[in-house]
C-alpha cells in the first residue's frame, strides 16, 4: 500500500502569522479521512498545503512519495476547492467547467479525445447535472455549482480527491446524493481527503477523523460517531449548564473519549 | 473611386481586421480573469515605451514592445504576490506610464508631447507595407500561442488554484498571457490609439456576452464583433472624414448598447417560453 499524501511538521505563516503550527499528516491509498474543526481553525490551509497550492514556511509534504514541485501525475489529484460561486468574467457553460477538469490528462495541442467527452458526461450525470450541461454556470444556484465544483474534479478521474466543504450550501438531498457518490468513489478504493464543518450522511464513509485547532493537530483517530457533530469545535451552541470546552482548546467530545 | 484603390487604405484594412481578430481573442482570456482593466494599464506603460523610442532615437513601436511587456509583467508579478489586489497594482501603472511618458518625451529635444498623439489616438492611416508585416507577424503568433494554450489558460483564469493543483505551470502561464497582452496593446496602438486600445479588448467581449452561453461562443462571436468594428469604423471614417480610432470605439459600443437590447430581449422570450 502506499502514502498519497505525507505532511511532516508542516508549517504555514502569512504575513508572519502562523496559521498553522507543525501538522504531521499521513493519508494512506484507499482511506477516507475527514478534517474537522471551527471556522478558522486552518481547515482549508491545512488541504491546500498538502496539495502545494499553498507553499509551507517549515515541514516537509509529500504527494504519492514527491514533493509538490517534483510531482508530476497531477492526473491522480482530484481538487475541489472551497469557493462561493465559480467565478470567471466570462460565461462558461457547465460542460466546459466540468470539461477542465480533464486539463491534466491532456496534451498541449491534443484535441478532445473520446475519452474526455465520456469522463465530462460521466461526472455530470453523477451528481444529476446532465440536463443543465450547456447552460452558463452562473444562472445555477451555490448548491447546483458546488456540485459543478465536484463534477470537474469527478471528470479527471484522479485516485485521490481533495473537498474542502463540498457540502458547504447544499441541501439535504443533494448531501445525500454527495454521500452515494462518495461511497461509490470508496468501494473503488480511492482516496479522499475531505474538510467538512458537519459530515452529516457522510459521516459513515469516514475512516477517519483529524482536528484542527487554531492550526495545531488536535485529534488524529476514529470519527466522532456517538457525539455527533454537535459537539464539534465551531458550532456555536451554547450550553449553560455544560463546561465551557473551549478553555481547554480541545472539543469536548475529544475530552470526552480522553476521560474513557 | 473606392476605398480599395488607396495603396494606404488597403494596408489600413488588412491592419484592422489583424486587430478585430487578436485584441477580442486575448481580451477574452482578461475578462475571464477579472482583469478587464489590463489593456488600459498597458497602454499606459506603453506610452513611456514610445516617448523611450523618441528619446533613443529607435522605432517606436520596438521600444513600446519591451516596456509595455516589462510593465505587464510587473503587473503580474505584484498580482501574484497577493499582497496588493490587481487592479491597484494596474492602478499605480496607469500613473506611472502616463507621467513617464510625458516627462521623458519634455526632456527629448525637438519633441513635444503632440509628437505622442498619433500612439494616444491612433493612426491606422499611416501603416506601410514593413509595419503591415510586422502587425500581421505578431497577431498571427498571438493567435497561434491562444489556440495552443487556450485550454490551460481556461483553467488558469477560471480558477488559478485549480489550476495549480492540476500541475499546470501557473506562473509561466501568467506571464504568457501578460505578455501575449502586451504585443496586442502595441499592434492595436496603431489602430485605435494608446487610450482607447483597452477598448477593442474589452468591448467586443462584452457585447458577444450579452447573447452567447459559453466561453467558446463567447470568444469567436467577440472576434466577429472586433473585426466589424475596426473595419466598420475605419471604412466609415474615411467616407466621413472623421478620427478613425474614435469612430472605431464608438461602433463598438454601439453594436454593445444593441447586443445589450437583443440579449434582454432573448433572455425574456426564452424564460417566457419555460415558464409557458
Ligand atoms: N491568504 C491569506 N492571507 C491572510 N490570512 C489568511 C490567508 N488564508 C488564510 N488565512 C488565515 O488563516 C487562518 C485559517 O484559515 P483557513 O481558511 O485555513 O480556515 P478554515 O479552517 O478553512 O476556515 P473555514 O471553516 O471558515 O473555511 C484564518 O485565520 C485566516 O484568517
Ligand atoms: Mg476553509
Amino acid at each position: 500500500m502506499s502514502t498519497a499524501f505525507d505532511m511532516t511538521a508542516g508549517q504555514v505563516t502569512i504575513d508572519g502569522r502562523k496559521i498553522l503550527r507543525g501538522v504531521d499528516l499521513t493519508v494512506d491509498d484507499g482511506e477516507v479521512v475527514a478534517v474537522l474543526g471551527a471556522n478558522g481553525s486552518g481547515k482549508s490551509t491545512l488541504v491546500r498545503s498538502l496539495l502545494g497550492v499553498q507553499p509551507l514556511s517549515g515541514g516537509t509534504t509529500l504527494l504519492y512519495g514527491r514533493p509538490p514541485a517534483r510531482f508530476r501525475e497531477w492526473w491522480r489529484i482530484g481538487y475541489v476547492p472551497q469557493r462561493l460561486s465559480v467565478g470567471g468574467g466570462v460565461p462558461a457553460t457547465v460542460r466546459e467547467v466540468v470539461a477542465s477538469g480533464r486539463i491534466a490528462r491532456q496534451r498541449r495541442g491534443r484535441l478532445t479525445s473520446a475519452a474526455d467527452r465520456q469522463a465530462v458526461a460521466a461526472a455530470l450525470n453523477e451528481v444529476g447535472l446532465s440536463d443543465r450541461a450547456g447552460d452558463p454556470v452562473s444562472s445555477l444556484s451555490g448548491g447546483q455549482q458546488q456540485r459543478v465544483l465536484i463534477a470537474r474534479a469527478l471528470a479527471g478521474e484522479p485516485d485521490a480527491f481533495v473537498l474542502d466543504e463540498p457540502t458547504a450550501g447544499v441541501d439535504a438531498g443533494s448531501q445525500k446524493m454527495l454521500a452515494e457518490t462518495l461511497s461509490g468513489l470508496v468501494d473503488r478504493g480511492k482516496t479522499v481527503v475531505l474538510v467538512a464543518h458537519e459530515l452529516g450522511p457522510l459521516e459513515p464513509l469516514i475512516s477517519r477523523a483529524v482536528v484542527l485547532n487554531q492550526g495545531c493537530k488536535v485529534h488524529d483517530g476514529a470519527p466522532p460517531t456517538a457525539v455527533g457533530a454537535h459537539a464539534l469545535p465551531g458550532h456555536d451552541h451554547v450550553h449553560p449548564h455544560e463546561p465551557e470546552p473551549a478553555e481547554s482548546g480541545l472539543p469536548s467530545w475529544v475530552l470526552a473519549q480522553e476521560k474513557a | 473611386m473606392t476605398i480599395f484603390d488607396l495603396d494606404f487604405m488597403r494596408y489600413a484594412l488588412v491592419a484592422a481586421v489583424m486587430v478585430g481578430l487578436t485584441a477580442p481573442a486575448v481580451g477574452t482570456f482578461i475578462v475571464q480573469r477579472r482583469l478587464a482593466l489590463l489593456g488600459d494599464g498597458i497602454g499606459h506603460v506603453a506610452l513611456t515605451g514610445v516617448a523611450l523610442g523618441f528619446l533613443t532615437g529607435t522605432a517606436p513601436v520596438a521600444t513600446a514592445v519591451v516596456v509595455a511587456a516589462l510593465g505587464a509583467v510587473a503587473i503580474e508579478m505584484v498580482r501574484a504576490r497577493g499582497k496588493t489586489s490587481g487592479d491597484v497594482a494596474l492602478a499605480l501603472l496607469f500613473y506611472g506610464g502616463l507621467a513617464g511618458g510625458v516627462m521623458i518625451i519634455y526632456l527629448t529635444p525637438g519633441e513635444s508631447t503632440a509628437s505622442l498623439n498619433s500612439y494616444l489616438f491612433g493612426a491606422i492611416t499611416s501603416v506601410d507595407s514593413t509595419d503591415l508585416w510586422v502587425i500581421a507577424g505578431l497577431a498571427v503568433a498571438v493567435l497561434a500561442l491562444l489556440a495552443v494554450f487556450g485550454r490551460e489558460l481556461f483553467v488558469l483564469c477560471q480558477d488559478e488554484e485549480v489550476a495549480k493543483a492540476s500541475g499546470l505551470p501557473v506562473r509561466f502561464l501568467g506571464l504568457l498571457i501578460a505578455v501575449i497582452a502586451s504585443v496586442t496593446v502595441v499592434v492595436a496602438m496603431r489602430a485605435v490609439g494608446l487610450l482607447l486600445v483597452s477598448a477593442l479588448m474589452v468591448v467586443p467581449v462584452a457585447t458577444s456576452q450579452q447573447l452567447t452561453r459559453s466561453f467558446r461562443t463567447t470568444m469567436a462571436l467577440s472576434m466577429v464583433f472586433g473585426v466589424l468594428a475596426t473595419v466598420g469604423g475605419l471604412t466609415s471614417s474615411f467616407y466621413l472624414d472623421v478620427p478613425s480610432g474614435a469612430t472605431i470605439v464608438l461602433l463598438a459600443l454601439a453594436g454593445f448598447a444593441v447586443a445589450l437590447g437583443i440579449g434582454r430581449f432573448v433572455r425574456r422570450s426564452r424564460t417566457g417560453e419555460s415558464t409557458a
